[in-house]
């Protein structure tokens, strides 16, 4: 019988389209998210002991602290925004026999998103 | 402008070559051909050696489906004026084995099509006398970009998961299961469930979206995949809630 042929999927396969790049980006962002989560344990680990809290607070204020905080922004608004794109996928809606806009559902989202951030962001720094 | 169109050719005759060539081919430029003209051409031509598969010429049989420049596109609707004057590098479907030159394995595929069920289950058998299954446009509507699939497994070649994982159940037969899922006719939603639930189903995918990118006919598998996840995982938390399924 004649050989056939396979092609195994090269490592970087993620680096031959910009979009298997957004993808692997999206899935890294979950490391920047698991990593705030561990600084909110060490904030509230701190809390109770003044010294030790002092400490973090400084670092805190640093200037590394002050880009990493940038950066996790930066990567947890594009998880969000691949969210909000994927929400009219899921959430199929029908008017009649008519289906409702994917951009609409994923506006609405958008918007949701923004006056939960919105008010969220009232209570902290109120 | 030249008048020339150069295709660099996947080659590989298992009885002749240990490893994959390419082989170029200069032919004519013709603006109304598509790929597929060309590579017909080739064959009738330059080279009968040269194998392919191809059946419509329409965008309907899903046969003709290569990678173009390291696209996964149907040559049957794949214009040359869109890459003129480049060469046109003409590959095999990814992520399948080939048997010869541009020609795939589709065994795998075959297999996994059926896999899901893709068939009305009714609830119950209902005699023929009855008549027809008669549906609103609304009914329709909810399954019917799901049912516009032709088989041409663009979404396989697309899906990296597919790729390193072939035991994957894939985009093509996953969309098929949330077709008749969603068809009012239809009552097979828990029969499908150990095939798509399954580790190798819709749990494995880790929504790329490519397939959705590269479908010719805009049936959007990877969409239908994630309502399939969140419909599934409603009955699981349905399950926790109501072990008995709401019944006493």
């Amino acid at each position: 019988m004649s050989q056939e042929l396979t092609r195994p999927l090269p490592r970087t396969w993620w680096l031959k389209k910009a979009s298997y790049f957004l993808f692997m980006i999206r899935e890294l962002t979950s490391l920047a998210v698991f990593a705030y989560a561990l600084l909110l344990i060490l904030a509230l680990w701190t809390a109770g002991a003044d010294a030790s809290f002092s400490t973090f607070y400084t670092f805190l204020n640093s200037p590394v602290s002050v880009w990493l905080h940038v950066v996790v922004l930066a990567l947890a608004l594009f998880h969000t925004g691949t969210w909000i794109a994927l929400t009219p996928k899921v959430m199929v809606l029908w008017r009649d026999d008519e289906r409702v806009e994917p951009d609409l559902i994923a506006g609405v989202t958008a918007i949701l998103f923004l006056m939960v951030t919105g008010g969220v962001l009232w209570l902290t720094l109120a | 402008m030249s008048d020339q169109t150069v295709l660099e050719v996947h080659r590989y005759l298992p009885d002749e070559d240990a490893e994959p060539r390419f082989q170029s081919y200069e032919v004519t430029y013709k603006e109304k051909w598509v790929v597929l003209d060309a590579m017909n051409h080739i064959k009738a031509e330059i080279d009968p050696t040269l194998s392919f598969r191809w059946s419509c010429r329409m965008g309907i049989c899903g046969s003709c489906g290569m990678m173009v420049n390291g696209e996964p596109k149907l040559t049957c609707e794949t214009f040359i004026r869109d890459y003129h004057p480049d060469t046109i590098k003409v590959e095999p479907l990814t992520h399948f084995p080939v048997v010869r030159d541009l020609v795939i394995n589709m065994e795998d595929f075959m297999e996994k099509l059926p896999s899901v069920s893709p068939w009305l289950i009714p609830a119950e058998d209902e005699p023929l006398e009855d008549g027809e299954h008669q549906q609103t446009p609304a009914q329709v509507a909810q399954y019917q970009r799901f049912s516009m699939c032709i088989n041409c497994m663009l979404c396989y070649s697309a899906c990296p998961v597919y790729g390193l994982d072939s035991t994957f159940t894939g985009p093509a037969a996953l969309a098929l299961a949330q077709r008749y899922n969603l068809d009012s006719r239809d009552d097979g939603h828990g029969h499908r469930a150990g095939v798509v639930t399954a580790h190798e189903g819709i749990w494995e995918c880790t929504y790329v979206g490519e397939c959705t990118q590269v479908c010719p006919k805009g049936v959007d598998p990877a969409g239908a995949i994630q309502m399939l996840k969140l419909s599934y995982a409603l009955d699981w938390a349905k399950s926790l809630v109501m072990p008995r399924g709401g019944r006493t």
